[in-house]
């Protein structure tokens, strides 16, 4: 009699997925924890520039964004593909950046007001003149405090 | 009355619901950047008369429209950015009051007096490239924070970190207030050796 013989009906026993809940439960809470919803949706191309002596901006409530780049592809034939200025949800010309900042800080509690810090998350294909238009809109509303918001990685990735 | 064992409920659906939430994170997260190059602006009004700061207390970088380097008028590379800015900052040629004892450069006359005077002044074009714009940028941090790194540590040999770790340290919302204490004055100091005088001047050409 041969120990080894073959097993009738040879098919592989089906594979247990009583864990597959689990493991998806697992990334499920990772991604949850992991998520910052965003507050407005980008209609510009927003591809960061890179720096290493990055220090961490301040809580979320303190900061003012301005995003600026090109018009993202669907946006292109509406608005052409000169970069602009992006506050909350709509495109906006350099002279709203004023308004909007004194906007912002009233919304504010009043303790904050002074310690706001302005993030600029502009695209890295902008030209400086567009850059210095907005610092000098944010010199008039005395918005003294800017970030100029960079994702981690080496200058070098800046030169091609 | 007999004793009823509850049916078992079937959780053969949980993992189909759990992959559905998944997707649903997974689509709408967006990782976001919440770090960068901290800067302050000069305030608008003008000053009366403005303090008379001599040529060989202000080291030019200009980057031009087509993103080349200038410094000091002269045409460089930006991987030398960072040695040039720390030359300069670390010369301490002052003499007299002026003297800069923790400086370690080569106290040039032609070059600053001490990192208190020395002031480093970024010009830009319309036309430059916000990239390269950051570059110099980090570079020029760079330079400041490689000098507060090293009298940083001669001064706090024992702490066993350098500046910029501690400083990150003492805005890390975990330290304990008591660390904080002890470690602010130490920060502020080696701060003041080298303060970080960096303007960003207007652009050098304006748009006809």
């Amino acid at each position: 009699m041969s120990k080894f013989k073959k097993k009738k009906g040879g098919e592989s026993p089906a594979i247990n997925t009583a864990s597959l809940p689990d493991i998806v439960f697992m990334l499920l809470f990772f991604f949850m924890v992991a998520t910052v919803m965003r507050d407005s949706t980008l209609l510009i191309v927003n591809k960061l520039p890179a720096a290493d002596q990055i220090e961490k901006l301040d809580k979320k409530d303190r900061v003012m964004y301005i995003y600026a780049g090109k018009p993202s592809s669907r946006y292109i034939d509406k608005y052409g593909s000169t970069a602009r200025i992006q506050l909350n949800d709509k495109f906006a010309t350099v002279s709203e950046v004023g308004a909007f900042i004194l906007a912002e800080r009233a919304s504010k509690r009043q303790e904050l007001q002074n310690v706001l810090t302005t993030a600029l998350k502009v695209d890295s294909e902008t030209k400086m003149g567009l850059i210095q238009d907005i610092k000098q809109e944010l010199r008039k509303v005395s918005a003294l405090k800017i970030n100029y918001t960079t994702r981690v990685g080496d200058y070098t990735q800046n030169i091609n | 009355m007999a004793k009823r064992s509850a049916p078992e409920v079937n959780a053969g659906s949980m993992a189909d619901i759990a992959f559905l939430l998944l997707i649903f994170f997974l689509v709408t997260t967006t990782i976001e950047t919440d770090s960068g190059l901290n800067r302050k602006l000069p305030p608008m009004e003008d000053q009366v008369d403005p303090p008379i700061i001599r040529q060989k207390n202000i080291f030019t970088v200009l980057v031009s429209k087509n993103d080349q380097l200038l410094v000091e008028e002269e045409l460089a590379d930006i991987k030398d950015l960072r040695s040039l800015a720390v030359e300069f900052l670390d010369n301490g040629g002052g003499v007299g009051d002026e003297t800069c004892d923790y400086c370690q450069g080569k106290r040039d006359e032609a070059s600053s007096d001490n990192p208190d005077k020395a002031i480093i002044s970024l010009k830009s074009d319309r036309e430059t490239s916000y990239k390269i714009y950051i570059a110099v940028q980090n570079e020029l941090v760079a330079a400041y924070n490689e000098l507060r790194n090293r009298e940083f540590l001669r001064l706090n040999p024992n702490l066993g970190s350098n500046y910029v770790d501690a400083q990150k340290k003492y805005d890390d919302p975990r330290t304990s207030e008591a660390d904080r204490e002890e470690l602010k004055p130490k920060l502020d100091f080696v701060k003041k050796m080298y303060p970080q005088k960096l303007s960003e001047a207007e652009s050098t050409s304006k748009s006809s």
